[in-house]
């Protein structure tokens, strides 16, 4: 990727934000609003960054995208597909029947018709059942009598074994023409019924995600963008449109990772702390090998508990639109004065004392006009400023992965009311371009491949088990898109099964690599 | 007869409290959760009865899960396990069971017995045989205080259904239990020999269930009023409180299927400077102060988040999280010498003897039971 020009372009709720890079060089970064439609919000941040950079779209080697599209569309329950559910699980698992854990809302609008049949495994590959060719085939009918065109298909331990998904997906496609199929183990982790749901979530953005997709690709056309197109997932690493059409639930959680990637870029620390100050909320992470560490419990979406890996980000009510009550006690925020800060904050003519205010009164940032600030108690400002600072670093305490001291990277528009050196931390360093981590953060996004089972030891041994799994890893990594001399061990987990003699352990690996262009 | 009818508020108040009294281990009780209140939906309901008003000649089985926590989340029960072990012993004593409870009120298993009970109609005795969670089969007050090995029966998904009709010690059931469960794929439902109604009052620790809503109720009730939830379960358990902290260290290892390590967490402050080590086998077993053991096993030790008052598992725990750290006193049952050679601190290796933390209490049953209905604003299923 040495001289090649990438775009990318990170989808908030508020801007939109693009960032023009040529092998590791930030060529151009710019904030736009983010608009209804969405493409036509990254298509003009597109044409702007190129504009400023004076480079032509043809020269343009790829281009990565972080989108909040899919998320909301859940959260809203709006444009979800009616799902057909398949379960592969013979007699087992029927007590938890699918979706049984959603809220009413977004299960009535989504829920199909489930269907549970023989078939799965066990541990150990052994099967529970054999899977039942004529229950699939009755329900298929069912579901095409009702017009659903998309079905999810999980079994038992799929990740043990995935050949019963896999034949399972093809009668479907034979009975329902045109279906769309999501299968379970290239979708989620160990846990039946969380990972059914990240499935069955997958299956109801189905169309959407073609569409989306679509669009993305016409307004490309549109710009004379010749070049590839990648979607960043919930670990920050890409996907090609092609497979983000068939995959839109990886896109959910995206958010906070592609920040946090870009720290480690503008700062070339592979192990650091990093601090989002947006306007209404600071995300606190942790870097751990040039990666987010992830959170222990998987993400809920709109409700729905899922087995997704996602960052461990803790949140909080400090942005530069947060209220100062300057009433003893001093406190600063959670209310914001979001995105009317340009009309509501003392700096800009407005009558309320933000975070943002006590910046340009200290004169950590200029912006609006200083002398309307000037009034303000300097005993104030230094309060403020400390309060803000001293949250931050408990937060950071809480965040980092040991007692030893850590760097800190700050990022986001408001993370210039940080000043100084945090405590807890080595080093507190604020990049060139910390505003626009996130779209950095996308533009120069790796590919991974991902692989989580519960093997039985016996008759292999400990090394031979960890190899193969990774090699199954590497292979996810290839078919999206990396290059294979490129691919690291991301992450290697094993945990031995408790309360059973250890003949039993789940293998969790994940390898990541570059793009291959 | 007096009994509890619990609504899916109750299960959700029993479920944060079998967290707390899982003292880190017996697996998360959420699926079990979501079935019990699915069946309540469907129409099924769920009858607790104290152990006062059992019939001393009453025949009552145990009923929990057997097996890896990280299986039992992949192939989930097919839901009539239990009816099946309990058919296999009714049919191998020639008597009817007339009642259910469960071996280990922490955990997931603070909930299993009540699934069974649904499906049958029959009612689940408020106790338990720990008080707390466990890792083996042998170590409950039944078994101190002389319950038989046998007949014993487990149960998969499938239908494979199995009577042990001979274990010479508990011991060895509990071995030939972990065995078959491995062949059955790793998580099975168990039961131990049947018990009468009269062992059940004398060596049952009473009101388990009843002590696991109570905390969930103080702890929902803590975070709706945003007062502190620690203190909210100090005041419903009698416990002491250890500390509060941050944790620093973690260490881990696998040995012999169980999860053995230590945890150090560093006091903050009121107990800034005090540094507290907790030994974990799959539980909390051991809290430390330098050279001073502040609490042990059987005692329970729970360790919760500080701010939310949600308990943590051993398998959950990491660097930094903010915690309070609390010592429950186990029942008075479980410290004799007879009930310590089986779950003292010798019976988990250790070379020293078992010293106690505070006084026993006796968890009294909610007030659903005199007031004949569910305490809940919105009572469901059939008042009595």
């Amino acid at each position: 990727m040495t001289g090649m020009l990438r775009i990318g372009v990170d989808v908030g709720g508020t801007n939109t934000d693009a960032a023009l890079l040529q092998g590791v060089k930030v060529l151009a970064t710019i904030k736009t609003g983010t608009t209804q439609d969405v493409t036509s919000g990254v298509g003009a941040a597109i044409r702007t960054v190129l504009m400023s950079a004076k480079v032509r779209a043809s020269d343009v080697g790829g281009v990565m995208i972080g989108t909040t599209h899919f998320l909301n569309a859940v959260v809203e329950g709006k444009r979800l597909e009616r799902v057909g559910v398949l379960r592969l699980c013979g007699a087992a698992t029927r007590s938890l029947p699918p979706m049984i854990d959603w809220p009413e809302r977004l299960r009535h609008l989504v829920d199909g018709g489930a269907a549970l049949v023989g078939g799965g495994v066990n541990f150990d590959g052994t099967p529970i059942a054999a899977l039942d060719i004529t229950a699939i085939r009755a329900a298929c009918r069912n579901w095409r009598a009702q017009r659903v065109a998309s079905v999810a298909i999980s079994a038992v331990f799929a990740q043990v074994d995935s050949r019963m998904e896999v034949a399972a997906g093809a009668i479907v496609a034979e009975e329902i023409p045109g279906v769309a199929v999501s299968l379970s183990h290239r979708i989620g982790r160990t846990g039946l019924l969380a990972r059914e749901s990240a499935t069955i979530l997958n299956a109801s953005l189905h169309r959407l995600g073609a569409e989306t997709v679509g669009a993305f690709r016409a307004a490309f056309a549109g710009l004379g963008l010749t070049c590839p197109l990648y979607l960043t997932q919930n670990d920050g690493t890409l996907m090609s449109a092609d497979f983000a059409e068939r995959h839109p639930v990886f896109t959910i959680a995206s958010g906070p990772t592609n920040s946090m990637r870009g720290a480690a870029f503008l700062t070339g620390l592979s192990d650091a702390v990093v601090v989002d100050v947006g306007g209404t909320t600071t995300d606190v992470g942790t870097l751990v090998a040039g990666f987010p560490r992830n959170r222990s419990e998987g993400a809920e979406i709109g409700g729905i508990p899922t087995n997704f890996r996602v960052p461990d980000v803790f949140s909080f009510g400090l942005g530069g639109g947060s209220l100062i009550h300057s009433d003893p006690p001093l406190a600063i925020g959670p209310q914001s004065v979001g995105f009317r800060l340009p009309e509501k904050a003392l700096c800009f003519g407005g009558d309320t004392l933000t975070a943002t205010d006590i910046a340009v009164a200290a004169g950590l940032i200029s912006l609006g006009d200083p002398s309307r600030v000037r009034h303000l108690d300097a005993a104030l400002v230094a309060a403020a400023l400390a309060k803000m600072k001293s949250d931050v670093e408990t937060v950071i305490d809480r965040m980092k992965p040991s007692a030893d001291p850590v760097p800190a990277v700050l990022v986001g528009g408001g993370s210039v009311m940080i000043d100084g050196l945090l405590s807890g931390t080595s080093v507190s360093l604020r990049p060139d371009h910390f505003g626009s981590a996130n779209a950095i953060g996308a533009a120069i996004a790796q590919v991974s491949g991902e692989v989580d089972r519960v093997v039985s030891m016996e008759g292999t041994t400990r090394e031979k088990a960890l190899e193969g799994i990774v090699a199954e890893a590497r292979l996810r990594a290839v078919e999206a898109g990396a290059n294979p001399s490129s691919i690291q061990i991301a992450e290697l987990e094993e945990t031995p099964l408790s309360y059973l003699p250890g003949n039993a352990v789940r293998i969790a690996a994940k390898v990541v690599g570059d793009l291959a262009l | 007869m007096t009994y509890w009818t619990l609504t899916e508020s109750d299960i959700d108040r029993i479920a944060i409290g079998v967290g707390i009294l899982g003292t880190g281990g017996g697996g998360s009780p959420y699926l079990q959760m979501l079935i019990a209140k699915q069946l309540l939906r469907e129409g099924k309901r769920i009858r607790m009865i104290r152990p006062v008003d059992l019939d001393p000649d009453a025949q009552i089985i145990g009923l929990g899960g057997i097996g890896a926590p990280t299986v039992s989340i992949e192939k989930m029960e097919e839901g009539f396990e239990g009816v099946r072990v309990l058919k296999a012993i009714e049919a191998h004593t020639g008597r009817k069971v007339d009642a259910v409870l469960g071996d280990e009120v922490g955990g997931g298993n603070g909930i299993y017995p009540m699934i069974t009970a649904a499906h049958l109609d029959l009612p689940v005795v408020d106790a338990d045989g720990m008080g707390r969670a466990f890792p083996e089969v042998q170590m409950t007050s039944f078994f101190a205080y002389g319950q038989a090995s046998q007949p014993a029966a487990l149960s998969d998904a499938d239908g494979n259904t199995l009577i042990i009709t001979q274990a010479k010690t508990p011991q060895m059931l509990e071995k030939l239990m972990r065995t078959a469960t491995v062949a059955m794929g790793c998580t099975a439902c168990m039961t131990t020999a049947p018990m009468t109604g009269d062992f059940v009052r004398r060596y049952g620790i009473a009101h388990t269930t009843s002590q696991a809503w109570t905390l969930g109720d103080a702890v929902i009730r803590a975070r709706e009023a945003k007062t502190d939830p620690i203190a909210a379960i100090l005041a419903e358990a009698g416990g002491t409180f250890l500390m509060t902290g941050k944790v620093t260290d973690i260490g881990r290892r696998i040995d012999g299927g169980f999860v053995r390590g230590t945890l150090t967490v560093a006091g903050l402050g009121a107990d800034a400077g005090r540094t507290l080590v907790i030994d974990i086998q799959n539980e909390y077993l051991v809290a430390t102060e330098g050279d001073k053991r502040l609490a042990m096993v059987p005692d329970l030790i729970c360790i919760v988040d500080s701010e939310t008052g949600r308990p943590i598992g051993t398998e959950e725990q990491r660097y930094g999280l903010r915690v309070a750290i609390l010592s429950l006193p186990a029942s008075a049952l479980l410290r004799t010498d007879l009930a310590l050679a089986l779950m003292g601190p010798r019976a988990f290796g250790y070379d020293f003897d078992f010293v106690p933390l505070g006084e026993p209490t006796q968890p009294a049953p909610v007030a659903a039971y005199m007031a004949g209905h569910s305490p809940n604003p919105v009572p469901r299923g059939d008042p009595l």
